[in-house]
Parts: C-alpha cells; structure tokens; sequence
C-alpha cells in the first residue's frame, strides 16, 4: 500500500469533509430550531454559487466582493423561503413540510436552468494558486483555501451560539419552545434566523465547493451526502454535524479514489443504513423517547 | 351528505358500490376507457398507456404513504427491481406475461419487506431517509451487477406475449395496462374493507394505539410495504414492456420524488386522488409541451425554456397544493360534486 499516496486523499477528504461539516451545521441549525429537514440545502448552494457567478462573473466584480454578496443573497433566500412557504406549514406532519422543501428544491433548479441554461460553469478562480504542503503531503489549493475560510465561519459560528443573545434564544427555541415564548423570547424571528444563518453556511460552502468542483444544476445532489452527514451524526447535534461530516467526506473521497467513483454513494449510504440499524437517533444525537 | 343515503346495516356502509348512479357512471368510464383506444391518435393512446402505468404505481405508493404512513422516496427502485425481472424473464425464459408481471411484483415484494425491515425501529423522517439509501443501493446493483443486469447499457427485451399472440404496439399494450391498472385499484379499494386496511389506517393514524388494540406493528407495516412494492413491481414490469428496454436510469430518485408528488397533489390516503393524482402529473409535462409548440412559431425561444419550466410547475405545484389544498385533487373532485348534488339549494 502506497502510504503517500492514501496520506493524500485522506487529506483531501478531510478537507471536503470540513466543508460538509460546514454544510450539516447549516441544516442541523434549521432542524434545531424549527424541526424542518431541509431537502433543499444542495440547492441554496447551488443558488449561492450561480449568484457569485453572475457577480463575479457576470458582472465582472471582484471575488472578495462577491462572494459575500453571493453568500448574503443566498441568506436572503433562506429567509424568504421560510417566511413564504415553511412558515404556512406550522404544524402540519414532518412529511408534508419535508415535500415542501423537495418542491422548492424543484423550483430552484428550475430557476437556475431558466437564467443560466443547463450547461455546466466554471467559477472565476479567486483562491490563491500555490499549491499547498503539509509535510510531505500536497494538497490541491483550492481545497485548502476553501477549508480554511469555511473552518473560520465555523469557528464564528461556534462561538456565536455559544456567547451571544440570538445563539442563545436559537438554543432556548431548541430546547424548549414553549418556555422560550414565555421568557419573551421571539420564537418567529427565531425561526426566521435559523433559516438565514442556515442558509448563510450553505451558501459559502456551496461558493467553496464549486469553486473546486465547478457548477451545473445538478449540484444540488450534494445535499444527498449532507443527509447522510446529519443522519450520522444526529440531526440535533452540531458535534454530531463536526464528527460527522470530516468522517463522511473522509470516506466518499477514499472510496471515490480506491474503488471507483461510482462507489461514493453506496459507501457513504452503507453507514448510513448500519447507523439507521443500530443508533437511528445518530451517533450524537438525542435519543427522543416517545410518550401517549 | 346525500338525500336518502341512510344506512341501515354494516354491509351496506362498508359496500363500494353505493348507488345506481355510481354505478351508472362508473360503467359510463369504463366504456369510455373501452372505446378510447379505437378513436384516438397514436399520441394520446401513448399517453393512455403512461398514465395506466402511473396510477398503478401511484396506487401502490399512496397504500404506504398515504393510509398506512409509512413515507418511501424507494418507489423508483421498487419499480426497477419489477422492471429488471420482467427484463430478464422475457430474455432468459419463454413465459407469458401474468406470469412475468406476478414474479415482477412478488420480486419487488421480497425487496420491499427487506426494505421495510427498519420500519419498526425507525419512522418518519428516519424511515424516508433509509428508503432513499435503498434506493441508491439498487441504483448501484443495477449498474454494476452486469452479468444479471447489463451493467449501464441496460437490457433489451422481447414483446409481451400470452398464447402465441404478441403485444407489439402501444394498442395492444393498452389491453394489458389499462385492465390491470382497473383491476388493481379495485384491489386496493377492497383491502381497505378488511382487517389488513384498517390497520393500516390504524398505524398511520397512531401507532402506538394501533399496537395497543393488539395490531402486530411490524407485521402490517412489512405487509404495507410488500403489497406497495407488489404495485411498484408489476408498474415496473409494465414499464419495461412498453418501453422494452430497460436501463439503470430509467429509474432515477426524481421517479421516486415524482410519484409522491402524484399521491400529494392528488390527495393521501385516498384512492381516487392516487388516480388523479397520476393522470394530472403525466399530462402536465404533455400539456407544458403542447403549450410550447404552440408557442415557438411566436418566441423561437420557447423549447429552450421548457425543461426549467417543467423543473419550476412540478415543485410550485408540490408546495402550492400543500399550503392551500392539502388534501389533494380529490378534496376538489368533491367539493365539484358537493356542488352540483346540492345546486339549487346551495352553492
């Protein structure tokens, strides 16, 4: 066994593993809040990545000011999505609200197709282009540029929930929606956030992985393998998201590159499947005992 | 309520044919479905035949999701696994199609139980979940298990056939779809009128009461699920007749996603809305493409928009009849009944 060479992609799948990690914050943040599994997180990306092309490329601004105009309209989205479709669903069966975000998923692809036709893109490159060592290990740039800026926002988002007032109503609304409403908490706008900031994750990482990988409006098939992240790890349990999403990527890219490409899915699916048998709540997530 | 519609015994409130005006109309439909083949085009005879494949698949997704609760994004695969025996059948042996047709659905069946397996332990969302990695794990068998399936280029097969006679076209085709889909619906409808129906509707309504009033859980819901995928096979098997070459893309998730869009948009837990619900999914493509044609001579650019289009009506109708109709085009199909049985007095 070449050990440079497995030293290599495990690299590289820890590196997209961190912006999965990224990604599954971004849905475990809107399941916490509002209970929602978010079918359409692959295609906030995937909206977010268009957008940044169209400033970036469209519009020829420059990528430091597109991206977070890209990253901030695909928020915006989120916001608008919750406000108009997920907030009329309050309270309906989990499987409606899940067939509302699948039908948005839809929408969005459609969307895309209709402004920026169905051809695959490429993103202007803005990452720096040296290529990266560690040791004695290389790593394609783009990978670790974009691990880096999605580590940071991970990084602020950790400590935003865990210091601020708004993380802290967002972990209130969590634990306890009733007791947060009579503390005076805004349980609607709290919503609203959770959307926002889910989206906000997605969105960057969505920009920083089509910028390694390019974009077409298939993209959205991501959001199968940030399932199988949040499922892994328990979809309420940001740790779980962490552990999860470098493990998942970790593991798609190792199949991907010793068995073939084809066997990404299944790899990432067989955890999946053992996880759902033997630990469905995930690996940290609570264990909800049902009650009459 | 209707006038005069009191009933005085179990039999007659439990009966599917309730009144000669129904059955008056009904066999009013069925002659319809009967001389429809003789006096359309090639087209809408296509169409016909698509729609028959539909509803029965619908009907058999809108059993497990729809009364019994059980959410599954595997029908496609379900379906596949139907087709891929068909496929293989008409290749490797010389049986007519019933037999084909029943080993294609009692084949999806056995996957569905094996699918099912989790149910008791996981529901919900989790179960959803667990379907699609089914559904992605024979997505990979279909590919890659060459030898039995052809790998990515798919099989070829052979017309049906039963007693010498082969059902080349898409007429003869529709002899075989359409009764069937008639026969299984009914199927259905008679389920729901014993002790299996209702306890599927007792899952989906609570499970844990359901449990308590001495229903086996697992058992029905494997038994949901096996008669679901019976459904989705014999679909499948069909699909691989009529379109007779069978590929592992034939069967995408987006199949899956599109046929409980169907028992949505034609309302859960109710036959005739599967059946809506599957004709109303089918044509709007058909329409969307019509209304494109007509179009082009005006914008030259129509055909290029058609496809985003499509992407955009499929997923605004999925959440349009959530938020606004959520329990479907058969909640409106009687609302349209309502108001012409009351017309004078009422409206």
């Amino acid at each position: 066994m070449d050990w440079l060479f497995f030293g290599e992609i495990s690299l590289a799948g820890l590196a997209m593993g961190g912006l999965y990690a990224l990604i599954a914050l971004g849905f475990v943040i809107i399941y916490k809040a509002t209970r929602v599994i978010n079918f359409a997180i692959g295609e906030i990306m995937m909206f977010a990545a268009y957008l940044f092309l169209a400033f970036a490329g469209g519009m020829e601004l420059s990528p430091w000011i597109a991206l977070p105009m890209a990253v901030i309209g695909g928020s915006i989205l989120g916001g608008v999505i919750e406000k108009t479709m997920i907030r009329p669903m309050l309270g309906e069966s989990p499987i409606s609200v899940v067939m509302v975000t699948i039908g948005i998923a839809s929408i969005l692809v459609g969307l895309v197709e209709f402004i920026w036709t169905a051809d695959p893109q490429l993103l202007p490159n803005f990452l720096p282009r040296e290529p990266v060592f560690i040791g004695e290990l290389y790593l394609a740039p783009k990978i670790a540029y974009g691990f880096l800026i999605g580590s940071a926002l991970l990084i602020i988002y950790l400590l935003y929930f865990r210091f601020s007032r708004g993380g802290v109503a967002l972990r209130a609304t969590a634990s306890d929606q009733a007791a947060a409403y009579s503390m005076g908490i805004n349980v609607r706008r709290v919503f609203n956030m959770a959307w926002v900031f889910g989206s906000l994750a997605a969105s960057l990482a969505g920009v920083l992985v089509a910028a390694t990988g390019g974009l077409s409006p298939q993209f959205g098939i991501i959001g199968l393998s940030v399932l199988v992240v949040v499922i892994v790890g328990g979809l309420d349990s940001i740790l779980g998201a962490l552990v999860a999403g470098v493990f998942i990527g970790w593991l798609e890219t190792v199949a991907g590159a010793y068995l073939g490409g084809e066997y990404r899915m299944p790899a990432t699916f067989l955890v999946l499947a053992i996880i759902l048998v033997i630990r469905p709540y995930g690996l940290f997530g609570t264990h909800e005992i049902e009650r009459v | 309520m209707r006038i005069g519609d009191a009933k005085q015994s179990y039999e007659a409130d439990e009966a599917i044919w309730t009144s000669q005006t129904q059955k008056l109309w009904l066999g009013f439909f069925l002659l319809i479905l009967l001389v429809f083949p003789f006096v359309v085009d090639s087209y809408l005879l296509y169409l016909g035949c698509l729609v028959g494949i539909a509803v029965i698949s619908t009907t058999g997704l809108n059993i497990l999701t729809g009364f019994t609760g059980l959410i599954s994004l595997g029908q496609a695969g379900f379906m596949g696994v139907g087709a891929y025996t068909v496929a293989w059948l008409s290749i490797n042996t010389a049986l007519p199609f019933p037999v084909t047709l029943v080993l294609a659905g009692l084949m999806a069946a056995a996957v569905g139980i094996l699918v099912g397996l989790p149910s008791l332990r996981v529901k919900g969302l989790y179960l959803a979940i667990a379907t699609l990695a089914a559904s992605v794990f024979l997505h990979f068998i279909f590919a890659e298990w060459e030898s039995v399936t052809g790998g990515m280029g798919g099989l070829s097969l052979e017309p049906a056939h039963l007693f010498g006679f082969t059902f080349q076209s898409d007429f003869s085709m529709y002899f075989i779809i359409v009764p069937l889909a008639v026969l299984m619906v009914l199927a259905a409808r008679n389920v729901f009128r014993t002790r299996i129906g209702r306890a599927f509707i007792a899952i989906r309504d609570r499970d844990i009461s359901a449990e308590i009033l001495g229903i086996n859980l697992l058992r029905y819901k494997l038994m949901s699920f096996a008669l679901s995928s019976f459904y989705a096979g014999v679909a499948g098997g069909l699909f691989a007749y009529f379109y007779r070459v069978v590929t592992p893309e034939s069967f995408p998730l987006s199949m899956s996603i599109f046929y409980l869009a169907a028992v949505i948009v034609g309302g859960m837990g109710n036959l005739l809305g599967g059946i809506l619900g599957a004709a109303f999914m089918t044509l709007v493509p058909e329409a969307l493409k019509l209304l494109t044609a007509a179009l082009t001579p005006f914008y030259p650019n129509a055909p290029v928009f058609m496809s985003p289009m499509l992407e955009i009506i499929f997923g605004a109708l999925i959440v349009g009849f959530l938020i606004f109709e959520p329990h479907g085009l058969a909640e409106i199909w009687h609302r349209i009944r309502r108001f012409f049985r009351l017309w004078p007095f009422k409206n």
